[in-house]
């Protein structure tokens, strides 16, 4: 039994199941996990409690949260596209399942080994751009179209720095598989790549900060200047879904942030799953710091920071890893 | 180079930021987790008006009816009736909200100095806290200081009739014995 | 798109005054925002035009809290009039108070006692130190910044604290009376007062750090909404939004009353009449206020705090008076109008905050939005107070 089972799990079609199962579970608990963090660093920050009453110390809040978003009846607004209107929230979801395939959460824990992991991640998180277009215009509604405008135009306009600063990495590893590059890292702290490219990883982050929606670039969701942008019209779990989808993206960029720059999964002693989820889960606090500490940035000037200076940051830094490698080999 | 240096020094605004709230979030809580504690000024708070009974009976208020109260409220929150001795009770001597202009005098024609005995008789008091904005003109314009405060921040209710307080009876209730008043005073 | 539905109404201020001066091209989105909206601070209603991201044309609406209190002015007497005031503008209701009291107290020749006048000093700065922390707080939620109104909020429960020791309330206060002050301060109220004044002053480089350097902060206040003099002086703008273009007029300085020609304080200024000047003008006159709170308090007099020979009804002379105090918003002023019986003829309230919202479709043309927010931000508008 156990002998057929393993079998099985090493089979790549089975393996693939399994992870897919995996991931799906694990984006459950970690939109949970997530909601409660954010709204407890929320409440520390500003010197209260945060969620408190619903069971210890307000652990079980998020259950309520998710409780209540289900309850809630779907509505549709009236004049609006209902298959745009409703493709949009499967398809902000559908690609973030696919997107945890490559990404090694310990040497044996990855979903799929393949040569283009980084290429996969950035391809699908792309399509996040076009279900808020979809639900910008399937809902019928000024705000909406004004926050879908702006949602679009700032996540196409960050993939470029986003790109630039994976190249740099990739460059210097000559593989786009993930795993490879958490291998090249593993011989000690300073042999992390965040050393040897400190400003690919400003600009990364920064990049995924953008990319994700969140402050200080979260104009899209800007409540108060548009009520809540793309999203005003979605009720329930509509609105959960992009929720939860915009959760999961936060984990995608930070667990490749941590895959890229920060050594993966290696770490003394503990096994490395864990050193791979306190590195994400430390990225992921940076930007919940990020958004509790900063106001919102202005359209124009966010579009101002990736085009005048990351952009060129990120060839600049291009240029000169493909220098340093052309010279030390 | 000046907008590098520019962007540099932003940065370090940005860090500096940053800073401000690592260094809040590992302060302490300040606020009140109520119910499980209370706010600790609570010594300040008006609450509802209440009548002060007179000292040798504790079951008579010390009004004398100058209507001075009813008159300055700005809200009209203020019912009250009463019958001088000999004549049938609750005699509607409340002249209700007086929009007029051509009312010269601002106060009632039944306000007189403070006498020795009083010969009126209170027959009904009663307070539309609905209507209350605790502004305490009652209080401080009263001549015998016959109301004051009660400091009740706790007085919840479903139905308006909670707050419509018949403070006449509120006061001949606390007159019962003082065990079982102490013993109620908390509850009311 | 949004035009068609809008035409539908008949007789309403969109039809009758927006829609005629729209722009012939047609391309453009017209936007309500408001009058439920998180950053109008009230019920305000503002129509835009938008082409694009722009702003081609603005138009506040008002009125949907008007609350007749002029009218009611004329129908109760000076006494019941005094808790009025403080719900016009509950941000800075003891202004508010001061005006009123002082317009009937001017009108009757009543002398405040000295200490009476030192004490609304002390409450009256109090209480225009927690409007603009207020304002700070609520300015930076409007732009996207989570956290400052909770540590402005945490100072102000202080101000709240101690303000009700002496007045009862936390925010629409009813204190001030004709010749005086409703209660004597305690010396429970000067002490915590010291005690504020000093931790205050330690906490003003925090929210300058935390805030006011900040990049992004400055990326969206400079040259955001810059107002000429000449500008401010056409609408009739007082207050903080003038003070930021350069004009140091400050009613507590040009025409003082109670004591505050002998209290020293400076009238902060701006250079550019920019959104983020006009928010170190307020930021400097919380500084200043707690100068002049600290002055008053070793000035204090001992003394009566209601003036002993008052007369015994209110019922002021035939006759008008005009009497104005600095608010936190501006020029507070109160225009009284006695007929000799127990009820105002007339009372005029002239509210600082619709004189500086007048700017905002002139500052608002051809802006971006979100600057728009800004501005709307910065003038530090209470609605209430607009439509009273």
């Amino acid at each position: 039994m156990i002998a057929q089972l393993t079998a099985w799990l090493t089979h790549p079609l089975g393996h693939m199941i399994a992870a897919l199962a995996a991931i799906m579970a694990f984006l459950g608990v970690n939109g949970l996990v997530l909601v409660y963090m954010e709204r407890k660093v929320a409440g520390f920050i500003q010197r209260r409690p945060g969620p408190y009453e619903v069971g210890p110390q307000g652990l079980l809040q998020p259950v309520a949260d998710a409780g209540k978003l289900i309850s809630k009846q779907l509505t549709t607004p009236d004049g609006a596209d209902t298959l745009m209107f409703w493709a949009a929230p499967v398809l902000s979801m559908a690609p973030v399942v696919i997107c945890f395939l490559p990404i090694p959460f310990s040497p044996l824990l990855t979903g799929m080994d393949v040569n283009l992991g980084l290429l996969l991640i950035l391809a699908f998180s792309g399509l996040n751009s076009l279900a808020l277009c979809l639900a910008g215009w399937g809902s019928n509604n000024k705000y909406s179209l004004l926050g879908a405008a702006r949602a679009v135009a700032q996540a196409v306009a960050y993939e470029i720095p986003l790109l630039l600063a994976v190249l740099a990495v990739a460059f210097q590893t000559g593989s786009l598989n993930l795993s490879v590059i958490v291998q090249e890292q593993s011989g000690g702290l300073l042999s992390w790549n965040v050393f040897t490219h400190p400003l690919a990883f400003f600009i990364f982050f920064v990049a995924s900060v953008a990319e994700t929606n969140r402050s200080p670039f979260d104009l899209p969701e800007a409540e108060s200047e548009l009520t809540a942008g793309f999203h005003t019209e979605y009720s329930g779990m509509g609105f959960g879904i992009f929720f939860l989808a915009e959760y999961s993206y936060m984990v995608i960029v930070c667990a490749v942030a941590t895959a890229l720059f920060l050594g993966g999964w290696d770490g003394p002693v503990l096994p490395g799953i864990w050193w791979f989820l306190a590195k994400v889960f430390g990225l992921i606090f940076v930007m919940m710091w990020f958004r509790w500490t900063f106001p919102r940035v202005r359209f124009d000037q966010l579009l101002n920071i990736c085009w005048k200076w990351l952009i060129p940051l990120g060839l600049l830094n291009l240029v000169v890893t493909a220098l340093m490698l052309k010279l030390v080999r | 180079m000046r907008s590098l240096i520019k962007a540099l020094k932003g940065l370090w605004s940005l860090a500096v930021g940053l800073r401000i709230t690592a260094v809040e979030l590992v302060k302490p809580q300040i606020t009140v987790h109520y119910p499980r504690e209370e706010v600790k000024n609570l010594v300040s708070y008006r609450g509802h008006i209440e009548l002060v009974p007179l000292d040798a009976d504790l079951q008579t208020p010390r009004c004398i009816m100058c209507w001075r109260c009813v008159d300055n409220c700005p809200s009209r929150c203020i019912t009250l009736r009463m019958h001088v001795k000999g004549e049938e009770a609750g005699r509607a001597a409340d002249p209700g909200l007086r929009l007029a202009p051509d009312i010269q005098v601002p106060y009632s024609q039944h306000r007189t100095p403070p006498p020795d005995v009083i010969e009126r008789v209170l027959d009904v008091y009663r307070l539309n806290y609905s209507l209350c904005s605790l502004c305490g003109l009652c209080v401080q314009n009263c001549p015998v200081d016959a109301i004051r405060f009660t400091g009740n921040a706790y007085l919840v209710g479903t139905t308006r009739q909670t707050f419509d307080i018949d403070l006449l009876a509120r006061l001949r209730q606390r007159a019962v014995p003082k065990a079982a008043a102490r013993g109620t005073a908390r509850a009311a | 798109m949004g035009r068609d539905v809008n035409e539908k109404l008949t007789g309403d201020f969109y039809t009758n005054h927006f829609a005629p001066g729209l722009s012939e091209e047609g391309d453009t989105l017209i936007l309500n925002i408001g009058p439920q909206h998180p950053a109008t601070h009230g019920v305000l209603r503002v129509i835009v035009e938008l082409d694009g991201e722009y702003i081609r044309k603005s138009e506040p609406v008002l009125g949907y809290i008007h609350r007749m209190h002029e009218k009611m002015g004329e129908v109760k007497t000076y006494a019941q009039y005094l808790p009025n005031m403080g719900r016009v503008d509950y941000l800075h209701a003891l202004a508010w108070n001061w005006a009123y009291v002082g317009a009937v107290e001017k009108l009757m020749g009543i002398t405040v006692p000295p200490r009476a006048e030192y004490i609304r000093v002390i409450t009256c700065e109090l209480n225009r130190i927690s409007s603009h922390l207020l304002w700070w707080g609520a300015y930076l939620l409007d732009l996207g910044g989570f956290t400052p109104i909770l540590y402005g909020f945490a100072d102000r429960e202080r101000i709240l604290d101690i303000l009700q020791i002496v007045t009862g309330s936390r925010l629409t206060y009813c204190y001030f009376r004709f010749g005086g002050v409703a209660a004597d301060v305690t010396d429970e109220f000067i002490a915590l007062t010291r005690q504020f004044c000093r931790d205050f002053t330690r906490r003003l480089p925090m929210y300058r750090d935390l805030v006011t350097g900040n990049m992004i902060l400055r990326g969206r206040c400079e040259e955001i909404g810059v107002l000429a003099p000449e500008m401010a002086r056409r609408y009739g703008a007082t207050g903080p939004v003038l003070r930021g273009s350069g004009v140091a007029y400050d009613v507590r300085r040009f025409e003082p009353y109670s004591v505050y020609d002998r209290l020293a304080f400076d009238i902060p200024t701006g250079q550019t009449g920019d959104a983020m000047d006009r928010y170190e003008v307020r930021m400097a006159e919380m500084a200043q206020s707690v100068r002049i709170i600290e002055q008053a308090l070793e000035a204090l007099p001992e003394g009566h705090i209601l003036s002993p020979d008052l007369p015994e009804r209110v019922i002021p002379p035939k006759g008008e008076v005009y009497f104005a105090v600095e608010g936190a918003r501006g020029k507070i002023g109160v225009y009284l109008l006695s007929d000799g019986t127990a009820r105002p003829y007339r009372l005029k309230l002239r509210s600082p905050s619709f004189s500086n919202l007048s700017l905002f479709a002139e500052l608002a043309q051809g802006t971006l939005l979100a600057d728009a927010v800004s501005i709307m931000g910065s003038l530090d508008l209470v609605i209430p107070e607009i439509d009273r």
